[in-house]
């Protein structure tokens, strides 16, 4: 499956042969497990396992979950609170999964920026890259309606004010709004159908992460030097990488049970921590919160949305220019989805020929500011939008843009780079000295 | 520089996970220090049944725990009632059996009464349905320490009653510093000695408060101290097993990485 020559699965016994020529399913397993990987992977190598655990986790505790739950807006609420007192684990189940959307928006953040800074967007890694953001915005639409699910304050009122950005849309808007609803506002038919689609989800996303796995084993991964594997013979490959099992396995299993002893502090001893208190009220079409705020993963995106009001002189151009077609409230709906966009379009945009930050004076700068950026849009996502929240949306939101539509573009032409490591076992033994062995040896011989 | 970038979008993290809870609450919360705070925290059985006294005496008159089954009352970790005295608690109070056609006293397997008063929000989650401490700067980060303050927004509520009132529009409003708003229209529920507790523990205004509160807590949140045992061994265990494999880890790279 790999680009880089390595060994391939030979069936040795008589039933291994047997079933290799009927389904090569081992070998597959085989090639999979043992794929060359670039051995200088660092530690933000590790999030891929990470968000594969908590797909598996969601799925596995949602599956409980969804037994002992209903689906309809009288009883949801209190089938909720029939899961924490009557369901044996019930509370646990439940934590696992609400504190579990949180793990999973940690890891997929770290792992998109991580790709950003290490440029593993790049050719050849564009499907990649494609793939994983539409894992990433079907993550968005399924963390939605599941905390729609427990029909608590925050449910109804997020429910409908999401729902009503769909309503923006100029002339089919309004129709396309009843139609996701079910109905002219969020109601039990609403309700019911976010139960079947949060169920549904979370194995298009199973299937897609298959294929994202698909296509880096294609080219290979990415590493910090953005330096290719060579590939011109199995010898020279191996000084480059070693097999994913033991080493990397190991050292992401290492990773996954650091990051869940937080995760397990966190849901053993301040579950509500990431939680909204409101939604421990049961909904109330009739009762407004005072401040109807998404969960801190969506804050980014949601403070870019509220960024465009109609005293920003670009959406007033943009509304006399379209005779009004394009309001502020469209114009806020069409940033919101255009600053995922930008990123997905990330490997066209970035014209520099050089793959890793690491190696480019010019980017980290701005690529500091653009993680800066998004913990300032996350932070003022969640405040009011009086002064001077909206100046700092404005402009966080405008460097978002900036850095995809302006920057990436222009630093390609006018960055100077510094000069990268000739291979990847350069930087390996710069950075460990040279190994004992190299690949082949430890191979065979990995734990002595 | 990854490794700095890292560290910030963890701080950013705790940062803005606290700030949902931020907006614009005008009340003040005071801190209290409940027996069942921390990760080691227990409710105590006295003060939960005294909690239950208060409830039923002065709260149950309007509020209502429709969420919470009787039978919880002998749970242990909460208030443990002996059995006999669940059912003669449970006895107090009747419920439309819709089989009888008919009101019958409760038993153990139905849950405390709805609301009596429609405009009396049901107070089986109240505890974890409210913030007390939302800065510093709108960022929450004062929760990590102090806990979200749901029971501590409670007792902040019974005992900031200033004394003055208004009506507007017919209804009764009271001054009270912890109500979001500065205007409750909840009468003042207690005043202090409203209840007599068996044990002779003091039964002042801020003691009746923080028993009521503890007691709420309990009611939103009957599993805490299984939830935290639970925590405990999950965390010890990951504690281990990360270890472990550090050093499964550290030797099979050893003959990978030279000495340097």
């Amino acid at each position: 499956m790999s680009g880089i020559p390595h060994d391939h699965y030979e069936p040795k016994t008589g039933v291994e042969k047997w079933i290799h020529s009927r389904l090569p399913v081992v070998g597959l397993l085989y090639d999979t497990l043992m794929i060359p990987t670039p051995k200088n992977l660092n530690w933000m190598w590790i999030w891929g396992i990470i968000l594969t655990f908590c797909l598996a986790l969601q799925i596995v505790t949602g599956i409980v979950l969804a037994m002992h739950y209903t689906p309809h807006v009288d009883l949801a609420f209190a089938s909720v609170e029939h899961i924490m007192r009557d369901v044996n684990g019930g509370y646990m189940l439940r934590y696992l999964h609400a504190n579990g959307a949180s793990l999973f928006f940690v890891a997929v953040y770290m792992h998109i920026f991580r790709g950003l800074y290490y440029g593993s967007y790049k050719a050849p890694r564009e499907i990649t890259w494609i793939i994983g953001m539409l894992i990433y915005l079907m993550m968005m639409g399924t963390a939605f309606m599941g905390y729609v699910l427990p029909w608590g304050q925050m449910s109804f009122w997020g429910a409908t004010v999401i729902t009503g950005l769909f309503g923006a849309i100029p002339f089919i808007g309004e129709s396309l709004q009843t139609w996701l609803l079910g109905g002219p506002a969020v109601d039990n038919a609403t309700l019911n159908r976010f139960f079947s689609l949060h169920y549904l989800l979370p194995f298009v996303i199973a299937g897609l992460v298959i294929v994202h796995i698909w296509a880096f084993h294609s080219t290979g991964n990415n590493n910090p030097t953005g330096v290719d594997v060579r590939r011109t013979s199995k010898a020279e490959a191996q000084k480059d990488t070693l097999p994913f099992w033991p080493y990397f396995v190991m050292k992401d299993l290492f990773a996954l049970a650091v990051i869940l002893v937080v995760f397990f502090a966190i849901v053993g001893f301040m579950p509500n921590y990431l939680g909204h208190p409101d939604n421990y009220i049961e909904a109330n079409a009739l009762a407004t919160p005072a401040h109807i705020v998404p969960e801190w993963y969506f804050l980014p995106f949601y403070a870019i949305l509220r960024a465009f009001t109609s005293e920003v002189w670009a959406v007033q151009l943009v509304q006399f220019v379209t005779f009004g077609i394009v309001d502020a409230k469209f114009f806020g709906v069409a940033a919101m989805f255009g600053a995922i966009i930008v990123m997905a379009l990330a490997p066209w945009l970035d014209t520099s020929s050089v793959r890793s930050g690491r190696y480019r004076p010019m980017f980290k700068w701005w690529f500091a500011l653009l993680a800066v950026d998004f913990i300032v849009l996350m932070w003022v996502g969640a405040r009011d939008t009086n002064f001077p929240h909206d100046w700092i949306s404005l402009i966080g939101a405008t460097y978002w843009f900036a850095y995809f539509l302006v920057i990436l573009p222009l630093l390609g032409v006018i960055e100077k780079p510094a000069a990268q490591p000739a291979t990847i076992e350069d930087d390996f033994n710069a950075h460990y000295g040279k190994g004992g062995t190299d690949g082949a040896a430890a191979q065979s011989n990995p734990a002595e | 520089m990854i490794k700095k970038l890292t560290l910030s979008a963890i701080s950013a993290l705790a940062l803005t996970a606290g700030a949902a809870f931020a907006a614009g609450s005008e009340g003040h919360t005071h801190d209290v220090d409940f027996s069942f705070e921390g990760p080691f925290g227990k409710f105590d059985q006295n003060q939960l049944q005294r909690g239950l006294q208060v409830y039923t005496e002065v709260c149950a008159a309007c509020h209502g725990l429709k969420f919470v089954p009787l039978r919880t009352l002998h749970d242990e970790g909460g208030p443990a009632l002996p059995e006999d005295q669940v059912r003669a608690y449970a006895a107090q109070t009747e419920i439309f059996d819709a089989e009888l056609d008919d009101y019958r006293p409760r038993t153990p397997t139905d849950h405390f009464a709805e609301s009596g008063l429609e405009t009396a929000p049901d107070l089986s989650l109240m505890a974890k349905s409210r913030a007390g401490f939302h800065g510093p700067a709108g960022t929450g980060l004062a929760q990590l320490f102090k806990g979200i303050g749901g029971p501590e927004y409670i007792v902040s509520v019974l005992a900031g009653y200033t004394g003055e009132e208004k009506t507007e529009a017919g209804t009764t409003y009271y001054e009270n510093t912890a109500f979001p708003g500065g205007w409750i229209a909840m009468a003042p529920p207690l005043y202090g000695e409203d209840v007599e507790f068996a044990d002779g523990h003091s039964n002042d205004l801020h003691h009746e408060a923080e028993d009521v509160a503890a007691f709420l807590m309990w009611a939103a949140e009957p599993k805490m101290m299984a939830r935290k045992q639970a925590g405990f061994t999950g965390v010890l265990f990951l504690v281990l097993l990360s270890v472990l494999l550090y050093w499964t880890n550290k030797r099979i790279w050893a003959p990978v990485k030279g000495k340097k």
